[in-house]
């Protein structure tokens, strides 16, 4: 028992923080990058929440022995991981905060068992990136296949990028020699599995099950997940709160890591109360 | 000094210049990029982000990367991303990014020089193709190696009537052919042919040997049913096909004739320096079945004696080459690291009584435990005859 506990910890690379004796929030990273994405968002949160802080297999310090491609070619597999880490860590009832892919990770892993969370805050979501019909998802079918051709015929870019020089970062000390070279290393031949999984998906049917309380956060611009994308969750989903962010990109919690982390708390006191 | 105007340097730079405000709306762009990308300045200044110059995928790239690196890093450098033109055409760059940041360290603007990277990208795709070519290659070689396997074993194993039998065979590696053969075969008397050998050496050379020893025993076997008899007549062949090369091979050869009336079978066995086989009878207890022969085709002359193992119902006959015993499992209690034939031996005594079927089964999970360390193929057969009904 304490083995399976200890290689579910492992593989994913659980890392626990902020306060014990507060509520339980799960950060979970999306396509491309790791648990370091939370980095500024967990400063502020951890203040009052106790957080659990992972990275998806295939990413950052997650096992690599741990990979197996059939498992992560859909994403399944990754909800799979989601639950397994909060059996295993025994989690009371966490608020599952899911970033990008991980929105839709999260969707299907509390539709599995909406009796484990309490709570989903879905950041910059998008059930579905590629358009069809009258939905707009952002992206052509053409897009993404051209992301998954860079992957794999960039390789040169995506291995150099993914493994920069390490250069020191005097002007920002607080990051430290080893994560600026490890922020956001990915490689390639698993990144495009993940990419697969991530932006073939179509999740749009497993919006109108979630039954817990959710929170959308998303940017007033956005590249990735465009607001109609986020005005689409927020009504494929009964009873969800929508919080548009003063915020450019697709990661807020590095552009506007105080309003993200204002957002996240300000919807959870309202559950709580 | 020829180098004086700033202003030039920065305009007609051999790479493009552009600085992008926080959000990425571009706020200075050189007349180098505005000509790659056919725009005019109006029309970018003040109204479109860096990321609308890039096409989709470069999209999607940097919003999941570049940016965040950059976000966290304050530098990012040597990226691989194609531009797309105002008239559709990409344009392969390589982009270097940093954040100029004001004199209280906050970020005020992210600086950006793009370098043209056609004849890199085409010199990747280059890469690419070859590396695709020989993943092609390498899976028809192991297609190749794997059918060629094939056809050095029984494509389906048969069974003596009454009797039962099972077989295993194991590659150490996909990529090669490995030396272990094996087969059992019906002669036109209700007596049966058998063999299981190992051939020194591995791949196409080995293969040869493998083909050459097969079908030679089966010849032998067709004139003179005599197992010492066939091997004599193989080691005479492979001496004289191979003493320049030194390949030659162990083997056990038995002829084996049920006995119908008491449920089980004889077997007439020679070897020729294989291990000896086991036999695992319907008490429980477990033998090594001796044997004595030099090995096959190693020198001009070799003796080869028939021994007869008798087996009742219940009792299992097992063969398997070196492979098996000479695997290196993680835990192995021996000193050179080996599994060795005592192992095996009290491992068949857990078996033991068993049948061809749960004995091969059984083998076949221990070779699956060794992991990396079964460095060599290995093959098993099992004859077995059936328990008594009484």
């Amino acid at each position: 028992m304490e083995d399976w506990r200890m290689r579910v910890r492992n593989r994913n690379n659980v890392v626990l923080a902020g306060r014990e004796d507060g509520p339980t929030v799960v950060l979970a990273h999306g396509f491309g990058c790791d648990q370091n994405m939370w980095r500024y968002v967990a400063a502020k949160i951890g203040q009052w929440a106790q957080l659990v802080l992972f990275d998806h297999v295939g990413s950052g310090k997650a096992d690599p022995m741990a990979w197996d491609a059939d498992r992560y070619a859909s994403l399944d597999g990754y909800a799979d991981d989601v639950l397994s880490i909060c059996q295993d860590l025994d989690l009371q009832q966490p608020i599952f905060v899911g970033h990008s892919v991980s929105s839709s990770i999260g969707v299907l892993a509390a539709n599995r068992e909406p009796e484990r969370f309490s709570a989903l805050v879905l950041v910059t979501p998008s059930p579905c990136y590629i358009d069809d019909g009258n939905y707009r998802g952002g992206f052509t079918r053409d897009d993404i296949d051209e992301l998954l051709e860079s992957l794999d015929s960039n390789y040169l870019g995506w291995s150099s990028t993914m493994a920069p020089l390490i250069m020191g970062n005097p002007e920002r000390p607080e990051l430290g020699e080893e994560l600026t070279a490890s922020f956001c290393r990915t490689d390639p031949a698993m990144a495009q599995v993940f990419a697969r999984a991530t932006f073939l998906s179509d999740n749009r049917a497993d919006l109108a099950a979630v039954s817990i309380p959710t929170l959308i956060l998303q940017c007033a611009q956005d590249a990735i997940a465009p607001p109609e994308v986020g005005a689409f969750v927020h009504a494929q989903i009964a009873g969800s709160r929508l919080v548009t962010l003063d915020a450019t990109g697709h990661c807020p919690q590095l552009s506007a890591p105080e309003a993200t982390a204002a957002a996240i708390t300000s919807f959870v006191r309202t559950a709580y109360r | 000094m020829l180098e004086d105007n700033l202003e030039d340097l920065y305009e007609n730079a051999p790479c493009g210049n552009l600085s992008t405000l926080l959000d990425g709306t571009i706020a200075k762009i050189n007349g180098t990029l505005l000509a790659w990308l056919g725009y005019s300045r109006e029309e970018l200044v003040g109204r479109r982000r860096f990321s609308d110059l890039l096409t989709g995928g470069g999209r999607i790239y940097h919003e999941t990367h570049f940016a965040p690196m950059l976000a966290m890093r304050g530098k990012i450098g040597g990226v691989s991303l194609e531009l797309r033109a105002k008239d559709g055409t990409r344009i392969p760059v390589l982009v270097t990014s940093i954040v100029k940041a004001g004199s209280e360290g906050q970020p005020q603007l992210i600086r950006t020089a793009i370098f043209d990277a056609k004849m890199r990208r085409a010199y990747e795709r280059e890469l690419l193709n070859a590396r695709r070519a020989a993943e092609r290659e390498d899976e028809r070689l192991r297609q190749l190696v794997s059918k060629l396997q094939r056809s050095l074993l029984p494509a389906v194993l048969q069974t003596p009537p009454g009797l039962e039998s099972a077989a295993y065979y194991r590659m150490a590696s996909t990529d090669d052919v490995g030396g272990d053969f094996y087969d059992l075969f019906p002669l036109d008397d209700g007596r049966w042919g058998f063999f299981l050998g190992d051939v020194s050496g591995k791949g196409i050379e080995a293969a040869a040997v493998t083909a050459l020893a097969r079908y030679t025993l089966r010849a032998a076997t067709v004139y003179d049913p005599d197992p010492a008899a066939a091997l004599h007549n193989l080691n005479t062949v492979l001496w004289q096909e191979y003493r320049e090369d030194a390949r030659y091979c162990t083997v056990v050869f038995g002829i084996l004739t049920p006995t119908p009336a008491v449920g089980g079978f004889t077997a007439v066995i020679a070897s020729g320096g294989h291990p000896e086989p086991l036999l695992l009878r319907a008490d429980g207890s477990v033998h090594h079945h001796p044997t004595k022969g030099r090995i096959v085709g190693a020198f001009p002359t070799s003796r080869y004696t028939n021994t007869t193992a008798v087996a009742n119902p219940g009792d299992t006959l097992l063969l398997y080459s070196d492979g098996l015993t000479e695997a290196r499992p993680v835990s192995s209690e021996t000193t050179d690291g080996r599994y060795g034939t005592a192992a095996l031996a009290r491992f068949a005594t857990h078996l033991a009584p068993t049948n061809a079927a749960d004995a091969v089964a059984a083998v076949t999970d221990l070779l699956g435990t060794f992991g990396t360390g079964l460095t060599d193929d290995a093959a098993v057969l099992a004859i077995s005859a059936p328990p008594s009904r009484r």
